[in-house]
Order: C-alpha cells, then sequence, then structure tokens
C-alpha cells in the first residue's frame, strides 16, 4: 500500500476517494484520525493530514471540532461527477489512442462499444435515475 | 529544559579528524517538530553530524546551532537532546533497569510506562545485563532510551541493527503513536530506508561529508523519475536534465532522470507516449550516491 510513484499524500487522498466511491466508507461515516493512519500504515501523521486537509477543501470530507474527520454528505455525488467528468480524458481518449497505435479501425472500435451497451443496461447518472424514479436522497 | 520541539540549524559545518573532511561545509535546517531522515553511504558523515548535535564533539569550522544555541559542552541543550548511538550508552556490567533508571533520573519527560510497555514489546528481559544482550537486543534499549526520554530533539543513529523485522515494526509503529501524541523533532539515520521513508517529512542526503540533497521527502522522492519509451523520443524530452541511469534495450530507452521542482518533465513524457515512473527514495539514493564525482548540487528547498 502506498508505493505508487505519486507523492505519498496524493495516494493517501485517492485510496480514501476510493473507498467513498466504493461504498466502504459512508457519507457522515468517521474516518480514521491522523494518528490512527499514521500508525496503521506506517506513514508520517503529517502526511495523513497533509491528504485529510485536502480532501476537507475538495468537500469530500469535513471535520467536526473535537471529534475528528467525517465523509462529506454528498462525497460520493461529487466524486462520481469528477470522474464522470475525467473519465473521457484520462480513460476513454488514451484507450481510442492506443486503437489507432496498434491500427484498429474504427467501426471495430465502434462495434465493441455498441455490443457492450447492449449487454449492459445503461447506467445513467445516479442522480438522473433518482430525479426519474422520484427517490429522494437523504 | 524546553517541552517545545526545537529545530537545528547548520552553517558551513566542517569536522576534520587528522586530515579527513567528515563534514565538508554542511549547510542544512532540521525542523522542529518534523520527522527528518538522514541518509548517506557508509562514512558520509552521518554519525558525525549527529554527533556535532547533540554537543559531544566541536565543529573545525562553522556552526552548528541547536534551537539558536552552541550545542557544544551546553547543558541547557543537551537537556533537550537524546542522541541514541549505535553503541547504545549503556552501563555493561548492569541489569538494562539500571540504565533506564539512570535516564529516568537524567530526562525531565521519561515515561516509565512507556518504557515498560515498550519492553514487554520486544520481549526483552530487563533484569538481564546489557553485556549478556544480543546485538539486536542492545538496539531495542535504545529504541526504549530514545522514545521514553520524550527529548524535544530525539535522534536515531542507526537504531535497528540486529532487530529482526518484526521488532522494527513495533518500534517504527511505536515511534509513530508516540510522535502523534507528543510531537517532537525527531532524526532517523538508517539505511533500511524503504521501511522507513514513509515515516519521513523531511530528508537530507549527505554524501562524502556535503548535503547532497534536502528537502521535503515527498518532493524529493517525485525527482526522481523513469522514463520509458522510443530512445530518440526520450532522448528528445530530457534535454539537459541529469542522467542518473541509463538502460538501452534496442530501440527502446529507459532513463532515470533527476528533475528540479515543478519540472514539466511528466506530463510532456506522458503526452509523448512515454513510460513515467517514479524511483522511490532508496532507488534514488542509490542513484545519487553510486557516482563517485557527485558535485553537491545544493538545498532543493
Amino acid at each position: 500500500m502506498f508505493d505508487g510513484p505519486e507523492p505519498l499524500y496524493v495516494q493517501i487522498a485517492t485510496h480514501v476517494r476510493d473507498q467513498v466511491l466504493s461504498g466502504d466508507l459512508g457519507e457522515e461515516e468517521q474516518v480514521m484520525s491522523t494518528t490512527q493512519f499514521a500508525t496503521t500504515y506506517r506513514i508520517n501523521p503529517a502526511t495523513a493530514a497533509k491528504a485529510f486537509a485536502g480532501l476537507v477543501e475538495e468537500g469530500v470530507l469535513y471535520k467536526r471540532r473535537g471529534l475528528g474527520m467525517f465523509v462529506a454528505p454528498g462525497a460520493r455525488e461529487l466524486l462520481l461527477d469528477s470522474g464522470r467528468r475525467a473519465y473521457v480524458a484520462d480513460v476513454l481518449d488514451p484507450a481510442l489512442a492506443q486503437a489507432a497505435r496498434l491500427g484498429i479501425p474504427m467501426d471495430v472500435v465502434l462495434a465493441r462499444v455498441h455490443a457492450s451497451a447492449l449487454a449492459v443496461p445503461p447506467a445513467a447518472p445516479a442522480s438522473a435515475q433518482d430525479a426519474a424514479s422520484g427517490t429522494v436522497r437523504s | 529544559m524546553t517541552t517545545a520541539p526545537i529545530a537545528v540549524a547548520a552553517h558551513g559545518l566542517t569536522k576534520r579528524y587528522d586530515d579527513v573532511d567528515a563534514l565538508a561545509g554542511v549547510d542544512l535546517e532540521i525542523r522542529a517538530g518534523a520527522v527528518t531522515g538522514l541518509l548517506g553511504r557508509n562514512g558520509a558523515g552521518k554519525s558525525t553530524l549527529l554527533q556535532l548535535v547533540a554537543g559531544f564533539e566541536r565543529p573545525t569550522s562553522g556552526r552548528i546551532l541547536v534551537d539558536g544555541e552552541d550545542p557544544f559542552d551546553n547543558a541547557v541543550t543537551m537537556a533537550d537532546t537524546q542522541l541514541v548511538r549505535e553503541g547504545g550508552d549503556a552501563f555493561a556490567s548492569e541489569p538494562v533497569t539500571d540504565t533506564l533508571g539512570w535516564y529516568r533520573d537524567l530526562r525531565e519527560h521519561w515515561d516509565a510506562d512507556l518504557a515498560a510497555g515498550l519492553a514487554d514489546a520486544f520481549e526483552l528481559d530487563t533484569s538481564q545485563k546489557v553485556e549478556n544482550l544480543s546485538r539486536g537486543q542492545s538496539s531495542m534499549v535504545g529504541a526504549i532510551i530514545g522514545l521514553a526520554s520524550r527529548a524535544p530533539l530525539t535522534i536515531f543513529d542507526e537504531t535497528y541493527i540486529g532487530m529482526d523485522a518484526p521488532n522494527r515494526e513495533t518500534f517504527y509503529e511505536a515511534l509513530l503513536t508516540d510522535y502523534a501524541a507528543h510531537p517532537r523533532t525527531i532524526v532517523i539515520s538508517s539505511h533500511l530506508i524503504s521501511e522507513v521513508e514513509r515515516m519521513f517529512e523531511d530528508v537530507v542526503i549527505l554524501d562524502a561529508g556535503r548535503v547532497l540533497v534536502h528537502g521535503d521527502a515527498d518532493e524529493v522522492r517525485a525527482r526522481g523519475l523513469t522514463l520509458t519509451g522510443r530512445a530518440t523520443e526520450v532522448e528528445r524530452l530530457l534535454g539537459t536534465r541529469d542522467v542518473l541511469a541509463r538502460r538501452d534495450l534496442g530501440p527502446t530507452s529507459q532513463i532515470t532522470v533527476l528533475t528540479q521542482p515543478g519540472d514539466e518533465l511528466p506530463a510532456l513524457a506522458r503526452q509523448a507516449g512515454l513510460e513515467v515512473d517514479g524511483v522511490g527514495l532508496q532507488d534514488l539514493f542509490v542513484h545519487l550516491t553510486r557516482r563517485t564525482a557527485a558535485s553537491p548540487e545544493g538545498e532543493s528547498r
């Protein structure tokens, strides 16, 4: 854990974001203190604090005075939104560029996209689904 | 005796033994309250620097300041500084408890419960005579003294030798737990870089008595990059940057390069379709200190 090329605090922030995205950390749930985080993963407490401060600024976490850090309401939606916005640039464009390098014709790529679109039911953004079904999100 | 963490500064610090400069004009600052990693090859001057900080020796020239004061033979700064040396500084022919008792009387913030808890965690029988301890057990005594002293400036000079991996884990975890609860300035000198580097906030690399690199550990780590891809493309992007290692695999090159903070090379290389990887502090250290004629590049902060 945490031995990637990015700065340590970036890796820690990514780890916490992933936990929120996967639902391992629910909204309003308390996250580990910087001390717990530091001793669990054997990292400097200041590095963990730097990661958490960044997540507070992003709106993923918030601080309750005297109690610690909690996952902000709407944090998962926030991360889904930014993940969706980054998807084309970070995932799709490199995949298409790789297809071009490999000489895979665009119609083959498109056929695959169509096939998977038929296999997987359309995944509308959660907020859109909620709006359509009238679900009230807490 | 203060309780606040204290800073260390060196200006042109030089220490000569006979004809050899163990330290040759070291300028550096160790930030109060941070955990600083001090790295260097054998004979790089790490222990000399730490002895000067602890006030055990006097510089040949230049200055060393601990909390703004000259530490040599200085009762005030020495009361605030706990250097754990490789030798252990324990009463050899007496039980471990005698040594711990001596430190308890010496160190104002000594925590006897912490010392006892650590001895338990290490499964160290403190009724044994120090001279009968194994190398690893002597290091445990050093670790206990260093942590339980809670000195505002705590220095561990290779306090791990002979300890097995589980005991080193115990030590690191205890250090982080106690540091988080009682922040102080901690300096760790170690050759086991990959297992301790994530505990560092700052890092100093000494080489042949000089400061080779000094800065925020994350920033220092980020300066080492490995680029892999088409040789001509790698070469083109490289420019005049410092090449630390090079491997040519036919038309493909893999080059480890030292970048300056804020360098756009990673982004440019990714755009050009090259593979960009970090090298880790351990590898960066090996690459940087392997070059025999390395010229000091000054501070990176």
